[in-house]
């Protein structure tokens, strides 16, 4: 693997050929925020919410640093105006759903976010994907999915797998950042209500 | 039928199908595209099924039942050549007269033919007709000429004679070349130029390489692929087999929805015949140039048609759109070189080759070259498909093509490219059908839907309407487009019931303003496309429905009942 360098922040950052932004970022010591985003999974690019600036031949643009492939002489930046608008209000849509996740708090606190600015939505879940991705990517078991698209897309486990799997694995549980309410929920639906096809219908 | 193994060959056969042809002889073109099915397109092409028998003219008289003609406000459509009278509204009862009197006492039928509602002029013949004449139908004039089904229809009139050129005449980079020079851009709705996508398909390393067609249309109010496809699916299979060639790709896919089964129907025909003629599978044409296609369904979800959730979807996974920032014609179906276009870009091919670039230059704009297939639609007097070259003005399309507006009502804007375009105000409609002029006034060419709104429209619930659209129609994977929909929708839900707010606007434009910048895919980042339109020409209605409560068009019946409808 060749070794290039990049520039993150104003500082020269050495990189391999193959890495992601955010990879790189975090091989410099500089901290990018992500939801979405877990080692031993696939990048997902979902929440966004590592949205940097990258420039390239003079044109800026937006791209999510968990997905963003280094390149040589890219010039990234990870703090601008335009950033850390679009990480506001991402996170302010998030607290609609889960305006206690600590994560959520946290950033909150950082990106001068209103927890308040949206009316409460029902479902504390984030699509983060964090469950959804580990049962397929590393338990191999797919007992949770999602269903439905748009803005009816919601987590839900498989009866059938679920009530085989989940009882003593529930290793998903800790991954959730919203503290799994929202997936202890569908679980417990899935299994006392074992009918997968009125859940697809929703 | 044995296969064609040669140009020459090619050549001879058409020739032997149009000598066993007489020209003279009477035939019946009846539209049978879906649009007039609900009028009873089925039941007419059996009553003259029924009529001829009885008339015992079956050696006589040919039925041809075609594709759709376009005209859809008039349909059922019958056309009697060789006269070429075009009988409109036709009904099952209209037929034993029209078989008498017009096939066999070749008199016209003049309750049947086109009356123009102001001058009272009738016109028998379909090309004096105002919606046709001024029309060039390069694509789909010849839709009342063939049976979708009939192979032999498509070579008696030249096809497949394009093909056969680009493989004995043409090296593979000419044929690029020849693209180029013709300037074709996409007619999915980015205007990207064909020729330097497949140039950047052909240059990508790897030997299995794909090609796609793009029959996924889902926008409200886009039934012009449809029409077109439905109506000439050799048309655009040859173009298929072309681009190909061109690329280097061996394996084609055709991605169209699940629940078009007259579109499906013709394709599996049309793809059946090509094969047994030689012209799809091993050695096409004797040129020792292999390719094959299969066709794949949707799940129904307007997404798929973004280019990634469809190659996503024909490698079988859900159809959401893949976050990688590599190019689909450098990495696209699973990881390899896949070119997908429109199924109207496609159409467009085999001409540019049979007649060459400079022919397809000299029709259009400077920067939009060739026609287009506008399906035309909303408070519109002639709903159907019409095709124009580029750069006719809009005005010529809504009040030459379309007719005008309907009840007396004025025309108050018109809506391109769906849930990803945008509206104009009435006062632009001089502007020029131009890829790049639309796009300067914040709209977007689109695949070609002209959606025509007059006065009583209210162009909050518009936008609305899009957005609600989206809400069931994106995949829901990213933060900036769900959850942007979700509020965006709400906040305009609630200005068209009263409840608006001060500062709603400034909140949808930052919301709309992250989806724009953040969002995975080119839907998400377009999502607000139609909220910005609305807000840049139609400003002043936002701001009556949130400060005065009151809806300008007298649409948005909360606001009626609250004493905004008092001026009507």
């Amino acid at each position: 693997m060749s070794e290039i360098t990049l520039q993150i922040d104003g500082r020269e950052v050495a990189a391999r050929k193959g890495m992601t932004v955010l990879e790189a970022a975090k091989k410099a010591g500089i901290s990018i925020p992500t939801l979405c985003h877990h080692e031993k999974l696939e990048p997902y690019g979902g929440c966004r919410l590592c949205t940097v600036e990258v420039e390239e031949r003079g044109r800026t643009k937006m791209v999510a640093a968990c997905l963003y492939p280094v390149e040589k002489d890219l010039v990234v930046k990870t703090r601008t105006e335009k950033v850390d608008r679009i990480r506001k209000m991402i996170l302010e849509l998030l607290l609609a759903h889960a305006p206690d996740a600590f994560e959520l708090q946290d950033l909150a606190l950082e990106y001068g976010a209103d927890r308040d600015r949206f009316e409460k939505e029902s479902s504390f879940c984030l699509h983060c994907g964090l469950c959804v991705r580990y049962c397929a990517e590393v338990k191999k078991k797919n007992a949770i999915g999602f269903i439905n698209c748009g803005t009816r897309r919601e987590i839900s486990f498989i009866p059938e797998i679920a009530s085989k799997e989940c009882w003593n694995c529930k290793e998903c549980f800790p991954l959730c950042p919203t503290e799994a309410l929202q997936a202890a929920f569908v679980l417990t639906k899935a299994l006392v209500f074992p009918s997968p096809l009125s859940e697809l219908k929703g | 039928m044995a296969r064609i193994n040669s140009a020459a060959e090619l050549e001879e056969l058409r020739k032997d199908i149009v000598s066993k042809r007489d020209a003279a002889k009477p035939c019946v073109a009846i539209c049978a595209g879906i649009a007039c099915l609900g009028p009873g397109n089925d039941r007419v092409i059996s009553a003259f099924e029924e009529e001829i028998r009885k008339q015992s003219l079956e050696a006589r008289v040919e039925i041809r039942a075609t594709g759709c003609h376009g005209f859809c406000e008039k349909g059922p459509i019958a056309i009697i050549y060789p006269g070429e009278i075009c009988y409109l509204q036709v009904t099952p009862e209209d037929v034993p007269e029209i078989v008498s009197q017009t096939i066999v006492g070749k008199k016209v039928i003049d309750r049947l033919v086109y009356t123009d509602p102001d001058t009272g002029e009738k016109a028998a013949r379909q090309s004096e007709i105002p919606f046709y004449r001024n029309q060039m139908r390069l694509l789909t004039g010849n839709s009342t000429r063939i049976n979708p089904k009939s192979i032999e229809d498509y070579l008696a009139i030249g096809g497949y004679a394009a093909l056969a050129k680009a493989l004995f005449e043409m090296k593979p980079d000419q044929v690029i070349e020849e693209i180029k020079k013709a300037n074709l851009r996409g007619r999915g709705g980015g205007g990207f130029p064909a020729g330097s996508k497949w140039q950047t398909a052909r240059n990508a390393p790897g030997e299995e390489k794909y090609v796609i067609v793009n029959a996924h249309e889902g926008e409200p109010g886009a039934f012009m692929d449809r029409a077109l496809f439905t109506g000439n699916p050799h048309l655009v299979l040859e173009g298929l087999i072309i681009g190909a060639y061109a690329i280097g790709s061996h394996r084609g896919f055709i991605y169209t929805r699940h629940d078009t089964p007259q579109l499906r129907e013709n394709i599996a025909i049309a793809l059946a015949q090509a094969e047994e003629y030689g012209l799809l599978g091993e050695n096409i044409l004797g040129s020792g140039f292999n390719f094959n296609v299969e066709v794949h369904l949707d799940v129904g979800i307007f997404v798929s048609g973004e280019s990634s959730a469809l190659m996503r979807s024909i490698e079988g996974k859900a159809p959401e759109p893949r976050p990688k920032y590599i190019r689909t014609s450098v990495s696209g179906i699973w990881d390899r070189p896949s070119n997908l276009n429109n199924v109207e870009t496609w159409a467009n091919v085999p001409q540019i080759i049979s007649k060459g670039s400079g022919w397809y230059g000299s029709i259009g704009t400077d920067r939009s070259k060739g026609t287009k297939l506008i399906s035309l639609s909303g408070n519109i007097c002639n709903t159907g498909v019409v095709e124009v070259p580029m750069g006719t003005p809009l005005r010529e399309i809504i009040y030459g093509f379309g007719g005008g507006i309907p009840n007396g009502k004025k025309l108050k804007a018109v809506h391109f490219g769906g849930p990803m375009g945008g509206s104009i105000p009435e006062s632009l409609i001089d502007s020029p059908l131009d890829f790049d002029v639309l796009a300067e006034l914040g709209t977007s060419l689109g695949a070609g839907d002209m959606l025509v709104m007059d006065e009583d429209t209210c162009m909050v619930e518009m936008a609305r309407y899009f957005l609600d659209f989206l809400s069931g129609e994106s995949c829901g994977k990213c933060v900036p487009c769900r959850e942007g929909i979700r509020q965006m929708l709400k906040i305009l839900t609630n200005i068209t019931k009263g409840k608006g707010k001060e500062g709603d606007i400034q909140l949808l434009e930052e919301i709309a303003g992250v989806a724009g910048e953040a969002a995975l895919c080119s839907l998400g980042r377009s999502i607000a496309k139609p909220l910005y339109s609305v807000l840049k020409y139609f400003r002043d209605e936002f701001e009556a429905h949130i400060k005065e409560k009151r809806c300008p068009a007298l649409s948005c019946q909360e606001l009626a009942a609250s004493g905004g409808a008092k001026e009507k």
